[in-house]
Parts: C-alpha cells; sequence; structure tokens
C-alpha cells in the first residue's frame, strides 16, 4: 500500500497541474498597461477624414477603445455583441481600425502610395461597417499599426475600458462575448461611472 | 503518358505560382551593424503571435512591424536598456525570454531547481531506508548456506528423467 501511495500522489498532482495548465488561455497575456494612461494618439477619423481624434478628447468621460479590421475573423464574431453593446449603453465605443490594409495578407502593400492606400483602408473600413453594422460612436485609422504597438496590440480584436482621468482600467484580448460583457466589462463600467 | 505530363506541368506551375505569392524578405538595414544589434535584441524577445518564436525567427506580420520599431529606435541612438523598456512597458515580461526576477516569477525561476532538490532529496531517503532494510538482514548460519547452495546446485543439474 504504502508502496504505491507516493507515487500515485506524485501522479496526481502532475494531472492537476496538467489539467490546469491546459485549461489556461495562452493568449491571456497580461497587459502591463493596466493602470497606466492610455497612450496619446492623433489619428484620422473614419467619419471625417480631414479631422483627426485624440484620446485627450474623451477626458472625463468612461470609453471603450475597440481594435478592429475588417481582414479580422474574430471581429466578425464580436461585432454582433458591440452592435447589441451600443444598442443598450451609452458608453462611447470608440474602434481603432487596425492595419486594413496592409494586415490583409492577400494585399501587396509595399506597392502601395500613401494616399492610395489610404483611399482603400477608408473604402474598405466603411463598407465593412456598412455590411455588419456600425457600434461605433467614431472610428480612427491605425493605417500602419503604430498605434496598435503603443498599446501592445497583439491579436485582433483587442478592447481597452478607459476611465475618466484616461487611466486603461482592463485590457480584453480575443473578441468579446455576452458572457465577458455581463460578467466583467458591465460591472466595471457601472464602478468607474459612479 | 499524357496524364503524367499533364501532371508533371500542373505541380511545376504549382510551385512557380507558389513562389510568386511569396513576399520579399524585410529589407535589411543599411549597415550591417545595426542589423547584428536589431538580431542581438530580437532573439531576446517572444514573438506574441506564435508565443514560442523569437522575434527575430518569426515570420509574423506583428514581428516584421516590431523589427522595424526595434530598427528605427536603433537608428534614434537608443541603448539595449532603453528598447528592452519600450517593448516592456507595451507587452510585459511575457515579451522577454529572460524574464526579470520578482515575486510573480519566483516559481519561474527557482521551481525547476525546487523541483531537483527534492527528487534528490526523495531519493536520499530511498537509498537510507533501503541500505538499513538490507542491513537489518543477519547473515545465514551455516547449514543456511548448505541448503541455499543445495538448491542452487539442484538447479544447475540436468533435469531428471
Amino acid at each position: 500500500m504504502n508502496r504505491f501511495l507516493w507515487p500515485l500522489i506524485g501522479f496526481g498532482v502532475l494531472v492537476v497541474l496538467l489539467a490546469v495548465g491546459l485549461n489556461l488561455n495562452p493568449r491571456d497575456v497580461p497587459s502591463p498597461l493596466v493602470g497606466k494612461p492610455a497612450p496619446a494618439f492623433a489619428l484620422t477619423r473614419l467619419d471625417a477624414p480631414e479631422q483627426q481624434f485624440s484620446p485627450k478628447e474623451m477626458l472625463g468621460k468612461v470609453w471603450l477603445l475597440n481594435v478592429w479590421a475588417s481582414w479580422c475573423v474574430s471581429c466578425r464574431q464580436e461585432h454582433p455583441v458591440l452592435v447589441e453593446l451600443a444598442k443598450h449603453q451609452s458608453v462611447p465605443l470608440v474602434g481603432l481600425n487596425y492595419k486594413e490594409v496592409r494586415g490583409d495578407g492577400a494585399i501587396d502593400s509595399s506597392k502601395l502610395d500613401a494616399a492610395t492606400e489610404k483611399r482603400m483602408v477608408i473604402d474598405r473600413a466603411v463598407s465593412w461597417l456598412a455590411r455588419h453594422g456600425d457600434p461605433y460612436t467614431l472610428s480612427v485609422l491605425d493605417i500602419d499599426g503604430r498605434v496598435g504597438i503603443d498599446y501592445g496590440v497583439y491579436g485582433v480584436p483587442e478592447t481597452y475600458v478607459i476611465d475618466k482621468a484616461g487611466i486603461i482600467r482592463m485590457k480584453h484580448t480575443g473578441p468579446l462575448t455576452p458572457d465577458i460583457v455581463a460578467g466583467k466589462l458591465l460591472p466595471l463600467l457601472a464602478e468607474l461611472n459612479r | 503518358m499524357r496524364h503524367w505530363l499533364i501532371a508533371l506541368l500542373l505541380a511545376v506551375t504549382g510551385i512557380f505560382s507558389s513562389g510568386l505569392l511569396a513576399r520579399d524578405a524585410a529589407p535589411l538595414a543599411a549597415d550591417e551593424a545595426t542589423e547584428k544589434r536589431l538580431v542581438a535584441i530580437a532573439s531576446e524577445l517572444r514573438c506574441l503571435v506564435c508565443q514560442n518564436e523569437s522575434l527575430s525567427g518569426s515570420n509574423a506580420e506583428l514581428a516584421n512591424d516590431l523589427r522595424r520599431e526595434i530598427r528605427n529606435l536603433i537608428d534614434d541612438g537608443r541603448s539595449d536598456a532603453e528598447i528592452m523598456e519600450f517593448m516592456v512597458s507595451r507587452y510585459g515580461d511575457f515579451v522577454r525570454y529572460r524574464p526579470p526576477l520578482k515575486g510573480t516569477t519566483l516559481l519561474l525561476w527557482f521551481g525547476p531547481g525546487l523541483l531537483f532538490v527534492a527528487g534528490l532529496g526523495a531519493l536520499v531517503i530511498y537509498l537510507r531506508r533501503r541500505e538499513r532494510a538490507l542491513g537489518d538482514q543477519r547473515p545465514l548460519s551455516a547449514d543456511e548456506t548448505r541448503r541455499a547452495e543445495a538448491l542452487l546446485h539442484d538447479q544447475d543439474a540436468p533435469p531428471r528423467p
């Protein structure tokens, strides 16, 4: 009996460790940006390309920044959740359109000049939103992905919750689901808006 | 015969068209020293898209962007430490293959050592116990030795009919 007890305990511990490890999401990398000010930027607005948007315009408001692109398959999956959220919530939702043309593997963007690329970005983004619904208060264009790097974007879609003082309070990598919205996002928004 | 030719033709065009679709290698920086530093820094960094590949070896879109970013930082005259800081402040310690020693990484750093020590301890305890158990046995008496030898000889003897 005693002879088998310890190997059995060792085996049990190993099984538990592996089970926990398998259920962890390797994409769930803690962001160092949570608790830090949202990085500043000034990017072209999709709805008004002659204007720019900057996060400091949102000071005093709790708002969401959602990173999306028309080539991103998970964004399609997430989109109805955002449309639903926008219908029922008054929280401003800013879309960061991330590398709309450059991120699309099917396009060789190295041969495009800046003006052509920008036109393509706007065309593609506008038609995607027209087809799938536009939940965004406004969207901005991160054509070369520089702002994405500042926000530590590595897997579109990503969503940031930014508080009244401009501090990032939560980051979610991957598509938002109704469960995450109801269980995590809405309670946090309610708390920040108090 | 004709089938074979068609198959061959298809295979060859397949190879060539896939070659056409492949992207060109990312341009090397103008000077070699920059490129060397870039490779040195990028091999210390994890590609966040593929996770088990280093930034210098990865072909992911984001890895390309980050290498370009590092190249720009090098051209700006930033030190290696500053470039590391740039990456860590955006992507966290996870981006480093050699994470810093702190509270949350203690287990990561010392876990394997602890396991080794625990295993060594278990082995020592096991060996000692075995030795003690063997030491408890008194030597055989003369009579027992004779019987044991008889048994052994008996086995060596050819089987009786």
